[in-house]
């Protein structure tokens, strides 16, 4: 593979490529290397991301304060009802604790915490010390449940274990010692479980309605505003329909194989996937329910009718601008390039923490000529790509947005910190605004970069 | 309500912590380490750690915070984590070329038992060093004092791997400005240049965590002690620490190391205690205090004589790390304000007693803990609220719940600005103080006072 700019890492020389200079080869998926600045976090980062959003349940972290400290309410996962995800519960480990074994605390701060909270269930994360010092967190997850008569779920999230994707695999294992034990009467046969959507500034809602509106049956979030029975009862859905590819497919796989669900891959980023993604769960529910796909046509060209001529405002500023995209997982990234296209701009850069070469190769499909495609980026290389091709808005996530605001460069938050839903087709519109507003302020008239230009 | 699972009644915690109001040591040495020029910070352990303290100093300071990482995996787990610390130290030094790498080790590293300095060694011995670098380490495993402690112990590294006693005493003293503000940080050396006294400040973050939008990004920016400075400390005349829990260990190093004299002092927030600062700079550095300083001094002064009748009596709820509380609880003592209820997340029996002889004389009851957390906190507030809290961004829960007036103060700060370019140190720290003291109250005066008590001008 070549590459018109040098190379910073000569070690990543085989994750960074460039669209229509040499076949396509990505070797990803690999460890970072060490020392450098990576973007990257750990299992337990992973796990707790995706379990969180699960309002009635304690979120008890085993470990020293930090991995607690640092994932107290991050994410802004809304509730419609209990708030008990966003406390910060810690067994607060102590040196002592790492000498004669934790086991003792765990069980005291559990028994507690249930006795106080009447939690519906208990997830308990383990931390990379818990993992060196051995506590046995099944053994006091079981005695307590038995005691207390809630499941109570240890999570396998020692941080050293390998990156977010291995803390998606594991919290999936314990959302599924969940299932199947619930009541599942009620549930029609147009019953479907949300994987994946995690009701950041509450956008299952918004997903929620659609299905809804076009005669569907949300058994579970999973985990987005989620609950503990509902959870316990989502093995009686006709088809799981899942987001976010990273974080609970997994889940959907062990369910089919349990359960016999099938499941269907969506996103509702961008008018384009979001309208798609309806109308497979339509096409798939259509030989039991006749009229559904009129019905979903119906409510997309409604919704459609309604956003495009203020899309069309966006667009007719922000047409030729150019984007760059580094997020977490790369299948938002897919649905960002086209949301990007539909305004109009040219997506020169995309990456991803934790794409597969399958992922890679998608977007290698679906981009432009040029484009950088790279894997586990760091600092230094996204300031050079973003410098190099004079991008105009940077999405990303925390550590992303001060080195675009220090270049002078828009940013769009498309992780945690988002403010605005940026799901469905209102999420569309927001996005468009959301960039708009980065992209058009004035401020970067007085950026000494462009100033020069 | 947000927090409506805290409940009222309060039964004694033993093993667990909610909302904490404290984190690991990992952050505040990663905090000290980029107060060093040219320096890159480097967290022995897995990917999260490092990628968490990144994060949350972002959120604080709204800035780039460059770190590296060992990136421990399983393997590195079970053998050590030597192979990926020297191959760390080579691709940093190759491609990042700082100065200095400043290791500092993780609950998991601690736990394994890996020697930084015999893995440096072999660094060297294996010519991943380059001359005219260096890689210095401090231990700070999590299970371990905390943020503050943390930033402690790699500011004592400092001295441990760079203070020299080497030829004649050089006319300056050093300056260890305390787990603070690069605001802050930048304030001291102002007050020390009014004075025309000399100095290095170690770490030193001003310029490092709150730089000018320049249109560039820079992986190492202008800002922090040189190593070259750092040298000179060794030959200092005196050392005046701020902050007994945060400077004082590097301070006595020093004094232990080069035999340089240590005044400790408590953080210069508010009147006594940055008068306390302004005396003890001239004393040792026999200068005399010029107009300029007595001028703002006279200016703080005239602020709370104007306001006084506003803080008089008003009871406040405080959570913080203990050198900013200690501080913070006499100012508001000498202002007449009432420090009620006073939590550090840090443990320490000194704490305790030091803030229960400043409030000896408030004429309330005052709660204090020192390893204690925010639902804690909260807790007391459910049984009697107070006028006013002041702590980070996390009380903001406790502030909408409770409709209580707050001012955030501390570390961390994610949801506002200022901290990093307004000091809270000095006098004219201390003017801001009360300036956003009563922008609290006032305001909050103002939005629910009866018409009849509506007042125009106050």
């Amino acid at each position: 593979m070549s590459t018109t700019a040098p190379v910073i890492f000569q070690e990543r020389q085989d994750q960074i490529m460039r669209k229509g200079e040499g076949a396509f080869d990505m070797n990803c998926n690999r460890d970072s290397l060490a020392g450098a600045v990576s973007q990257r976090a750990c299992v337990f980062c992973g796990s707790r991301v995706v379990l969180y959003p699960i309002a009635d349940a304690l979120h008890l972290v085993h470990g020293p304060i930090g991995c607690a400290a640092y994932t107290w309410d991050i994410r802004g996962a809304l509730s419609s009802g209990p708030e008990l995800h966003r406390l910060s519960f810690s067994t607060d480990l102590q040196e002592k604790d790492i000498i004669f074994g934790g086991e003792e605390k765990l069980y005291r701060a559990l028994t507690e915490l249930i006795d106080r909270h009447e939690p519906k269930a208990a997830f308990v994360y383990s931390t990379c010390i818990v993992g060196i010092i051995g506590d046995d967190l099944a053994a006091i997850c079981r005695k307590v449940a038995a005691e207390k008569g809630i499941p109570v779920l240890p999570v396998q999230s020692e941080g050293f274990k390998g990156n977010k994707r291995e803390g998606y695999g594991a919290a999936c294992k314990a959302m599924f010692n969940l299932m199947g034990s619930g009541d599942t009467s009620g549930i029609g046969p147009l019953g479907i479980n949300i994987l994946g959507d995690f009701n950041l500034a509450g956008e299952i809602w918004i997903i929620r309605d659609y299905f809804e509106r076009m005669g569907i049956q949300t058994v579970a979030n999973i985990t987005g505003d989620g609950r503990v029975a509902d959870l316990q009862r989502a093995h009686g859905a006709a088809l799981n329909v899942v987001q976010c590819s990273g974080a609970t497919m997994e889940l959907a796989k062990m369910m089919k194989e349990a359960f016999g669900i099938p499941f269907l891959r969506v996103s509702y980023f961008g008018v384009e996937d979001m309208a798609e993604s309806l109308y497979q769960i339509a096409r798939f529910f259509e030989p039991i329910a006749p009229g559904i796909m009129e019905k979903t046509k119906e409510l997309v060209k409604g919704e459609l009718t309604a956003l495009y001529p203020k899309l069309q405002e966006f667009r007719r500023e922000l047409a030729g601008k150019k984007a760059a995209i580094y997020v977490g997982g790369a299948f938002k990234a897919f649905s960002l390039v086209k949301a990007f296209r539909q305004l109009g701009m040219q997506v020169v850069l995309v990456g991803s923490q934790t794409g597969t070469e399958e992922d890679y190769k998608e977007l290698y499909d679906i981009t432009d000529e040029g484009t950088i495609i790279v894997d586990d980026s760091n600092p230094l290389e996204l300031s050079s790509f973003l410098k190099e091709k004079d991008v105009d808005v940077f999405v990303g996530g925390v550590k992303e947005r001060p080195i675009a605001y220090k270049l002078g460069v828009g940013f769009c938050d498309h992780n945690h910190e988002r403010k605005q839903p940026l799901e469905g087709f209102i999420g569309m519109l927001n996005f468009a605004r959301e960039i708009h507003s980065s992209v058009m302020s004035p401020v970067w008239r007085f950026v000494p970069r462009r100033k020069a230009s | 309500m947000l927090l409506r699972h805290t409940t009222k009644e309060i039964k004694e915690r033993k093993a667990l912590t909610i909302n904490p109001a404290k984190t690991c040591q990992p952050i505040g040495a990663m905090y000290a380490a980029l107060g060093i020029h040219n320096c890159l910070p480097h967290s022995h352990g897995s990917q999260g750690c490092c990628s968490y303290h990144r994060s949350t100093l972002t959120r604080h300071y709204k800035e780039p915070v460059m770190a590296g990482t060992s990136s421990f995996t399983e393997g590195a787990s079970v053998f050590g984590g030597q192979a990926n610390l020297i191959q760390a130290i080579d691709t940093i030094f190759t491609v990042y070329d700082p100065d200095v790498i400043a290791v500092h080790t993780t609950c998991l590293s601690e736990t394994i038992g890996d020697d930084i300095p015999q893995i440096a060694r072999k660094a060297d011995a294996d010519g991943k060093i380059p001359g005219g670098k260096y890689v210095i380490h401090a231990n700070t495993p999590s299970y371990v004092g905390t943020h503050v402690t943390g930033f402690a112990t790699m500011t004592k590294a400092m001295v441990d791997y760079f203070a020299e006693s080497k030829g004649p005493k050089i006319d300056q003293i050093n300056i260890i400005p305390g787990y603070v503000e690069p605001s802050d940080m930048e304030e001291v050396k102002r007050i020390l240049s009014q004075l025309g006294i000399k100095s290095v400040m170690f770490p030193d973050t001003s310029n490092v965590l709150n730089r000018p939008q320049t249109g560039r990004y820079d992986m190492f920016p202008k800002g922090g002690v040189t190593v070259e400075a750092l040298r000179t400390t060794g030959s200092s005349r005196a050392t005046i620490a701020l902050g007994r829990l945060a400077s004082g260990p590097a301070a006595r190093a020093l004094d232990s190391k080069c035999k340089v004299p240590c005044e400790i002092l408590e953080l210069p927030i508010g009147l006594l205690a940055t008068d306390a600062f302004v005396d003890t700079l001239r004393r040792v550095c026999g200068v005399s205090v010029p107009e300029s300083i007595n001028n703002e001094r006279g200016q703080l002064l005239d602020i709370i004589t104007d306001m006084h009748q506003y803080f008089y009596g008003k009871k406040v709820g405080l959570v913080g790390d203990p050198d900013q509380l200690i501080s913070l609880a006499e100012f508001l003592v000498s202002i007449d304000m009432w420090p009620i209820y006073v939590v550090t997340g840090t443990e320490g029996k000194k704490f305790e007693s030091k803030i229960r002889e400043i409030t000896r004389d408030v004429p309330h009851e005052v709660k204090v803990v020192a390893g204690g957390d925010m639902f804690l906190f909260h807790q007391w507030i459910k049984n009697e609220p107070v006028d006013l809290m002041m702590g980070n961004t996390y009380l903001k829960y406790i502030s909408r719940d409770e409709d209580i007036p707050f001012v955030r103060f501390g570390f961390p700060i994610l949801d506002r600005v200022g901290h990093s370019y307004f000091p809270t140190v000095g006098y004219r720290g201390g003017m801001r103080l009360l300036e956003k003291i009563l922008d609290a109250l006032l305001d909050r005066n103002d939005r629910t006072s009866p018409e009849e008590s509506f007042e125009l001008v106050l």
